[in-house]
């Protein structure tokens, strides 16, 4: 996965030396990082930059650089007046509840059905895998249904943060990439521990868990990333503003505050997965191509 | 060769009562049975109740009339009937169809040439992949309303300030009939093209050195490398790529619904657009039963498409 490592194949040192090769090759590779640099940093560089300019100065001059100074009041009227203090934490309760289910549901499923093997894990595995070709759409209207009307419970599910938290244990990525961790984990070392006396919990706790560190922090990236990113499904079912995360809550921000107030409440909501994926970036990129390679 | 036979039949008449041994609930639990099922518990719960029993729920539901308030009755398939006699239906498919093929023109061909180029870079390789990626870990909330922000239709709109640098435009953007779900397609290609990218630099990483040795040996030049190595080789990523963007494409929802409500007069009105509307538009009570009845159709369309493209792309796909 470490594209640094790899040796040049494609293109070769000999090919490389062709002046040909060297202008047009390398020209465009000065081009595609220019490029994007405008593409990918220029609109979050942008929403920085108005984030501290007066509202002012943001509509009349948009790419104008502090052309009457700086407004630092904006980031911290958003974070006290339009209260995305109060929605930056609920987004931060939410993102780390749906985290901590993924990761009780990836982690457990995962060992039983790839390390313990009982004889109905091929079952569940069909099962499973069958979800991964129902369209998220098809579950939308049943599965508000059910949280509004829950069978079981009979008490409604709506604003409370459970509504969030336990659908994000059903998530089909998990599986995949867990099982295939897991799958491939050393069996000889769970036959020497059974040996040695580890029951189940032993083996999990002291062994399994260990061992799959890598694969749990690619879980982690993803569950708290999906989290920050959802809007929809927390639209629906969190309906006091008070609860709301900050996706939800800044379209609305948006038609109720000027608009440097706003776009420093989209560049607090930005902050978090920025900084997450700039430190995390090999979870993160493992993941991604990971997901292209159980794609293909 | 009969004493080899005979034990085997030993063997297996002793395995078989293993077997029926184990099927003792007592044993069945001494021998880790239990335990195994309370480590699935979670995983069972967890599908059962969010994945597995509303995929049911949606069949059940779109056969039915129900509005939360009465008990559901059994309507046949009067629902599907309501959804394929409203007028906004043939415009929702041909907005949804309209966005999936422009997202394939903007966004298809570009993150195969920059991952290609990005995988030969002798240095950097890694700020490349940061750089592009970026855009994928915006919410996409903020990147929509920024996007929004961008798109403003006065000549002092950052896009229009930035092309009229150019003097080209003011350009209308959300505003216009024939602008809009290009501008739309615009920021999902931005938002959404890091993460093939970086499917593309994962594959091209696994291409096999030896082919591109041979093909030198032959003579072959860089662009002919291209054209029979690297394509041929990310055949199968491309295809499942090109699939799974269309099948994400045709459930758009989220620029339509925050950059122009489906409008101007319907131009980006989507079919995922049109199921929120009937279950959750309307402030007197949704219609769930049509909702479903589309989404059903919708995911039953993408399974069938699936299948055909798969067909069509098997003799192909195959090394």
């Amino acid at each position: 996965m470490s594209a640094e490592e790899r040796p040049a194949a494609l293109v070769t040192p000999t090919d490389w030396r062709r002046p040909g090769v060297r202008l047009g090759l390398g020209g465009a590779q000065v081009l595609l990082l220019a490029a994007l640099v405008v593409v990918g940093l220029g609109p979050i560089l942008w929403l920085a930059k108005s984030a501290i300019t007066p509202t002012a100065d943001t509509i009349g001059h948009p790419m104008a650089l502090f052309p009457h100074g700086s407004a630092w009041s904006n980031l911290r009227e958003a974070w006290v007046e339009v209260d995305v203090g109060r929605y930056f934490w609920n987004t931060v309760v939410l993102a780390v509840g749906s985290w901590l289910v993924q990761i009780v549901v990836a982690t457990t499923g995962g060992y039983a059905l790839s390390v313990l093997r009982p004889s109905y894990a091929k079952v569940i595995n069909a099962l499973l895998l069958m979800t991964l070709f129902v369209p998220a759409v098809v579950l939308l209207v049943p599965l508000y249904i059910e949280i509004v009307h829950p069978p079981i419970v009979h008490h409604s599910l709506i604003d409370s943060y459970w509504a969030v938290w336990l659908p994000a244990g059903a998530s089909a990525f998990n599986v995949i990439i867990v099982k295939r961790f897991f799958d491939n984990l050393p069996r000889e070392i769970f036959e020497a521990a059974r040996i040695d006396g580890a029951g189940p919990f032993t083996l999990f706790t002291k062994i399994v868990l260990p061992m799959s560190k890598p694969i749990l922090g690619v879980v982690s990236v993803f569950a708290l990333l999906a989290s920050w990113k959802d809007f929809l499904w927390p639209l629906l079912v969190l309906t006091d503003p008070n609860k709301q995360p900050l996706s939800v809550r800044l379209p609305t921000i948006q038609s109720q505050t000027e608009l440097g107030v706003f776009l420093a409440a989209m560049f607090i909501a930005c902050l978090v997965p920025i900084a997450g994926f700039l430190i995390f970036q090999r979870s993160f990129l493992r993941g991604s191509g990971m997901g292209g390679a159980i794609k293909g | 060769m009969d004493a080899i036979a005979e034990i085997e039949v030993e063997g297996a008449a002793l395995a078989r009562r293993q077997y029926r041994v184990r099927r003792s609930p007592l044993t069945w639990v001494r021998g880790g049975g239990l335990s195994t099922l309370l480590f699935v518990l979670p995983r069972l719960l967890a599908f059962g109740a969010f994945s597995w029993y509303p995929i049911v729920r949606t069949v059940v539901m779109s056969l039915q009339h129900t509005n939360l308030v009465e008990s559901p009755t059994w309507v046949g398939f009067d629902n599907f009937r309501a959804v394929l006699n409203d007028p906004l239906l043939p415009i929702a498919v041909k907005n949804t169809a309209y966005f999936a093929f422009l997202a394939l023109i903007f966004g298809y061909p570009v993150p195969l040439a920059a991952a290609v180029l990005m995988s030969e870079a002798r240095r950097g390789r890694s700020l490349y992949s940061v750089l592009a990626y970026l855009p994928v870990v915006i919410p996409p909330v903020v990147a929509v309303l920024l996007w929004k922000t961008f798109y403003d239709a006065g000549s002092v709109g950052v896009f229009n300030t930035v092309l009229g640098w150019g003097h080209l435009g003011p350009y209308p953007w959300l505003q216009s009939q024939s602008w809009a779900m290009p501008s739309l397609v615009l920021e999902s290609t931005w938002a959404n093209a890091g993460a093939t990218v970086i499917i593309y630099l994962a594959a091209l990483t696994a291409v096999n050195p030896e082919l591109y040795e041979a093909a030198a040996v032959d003579g072959a030049t860089l662009w002919q490398k291209v054209w029979h190595v690297t394509l041929p080789q990310l055949r199968g990523v491309l295809l499942v790529t090109m699939i799974l963007q269309i099948i994400g494409t045709a459930q758009v929802f989220l620029e339509p619904f925050l950059f122009t409500s489906g409008g101007p007069a319907n131009a980006t009105l989507t079919v995922l657009l049109l199921i929120y509307d009937y279950a959750f538009g309307n402030s007197l009570g949704g219609d769930y039963g049509m909702a479903t009845a589309l989404s059903l159709m919708l995911a039953v369309f993408l399974a069938l498409f699936s299948l055909a493209y798969l067909r069509a792309t098997r003799s192909w796909s195959t090394e």
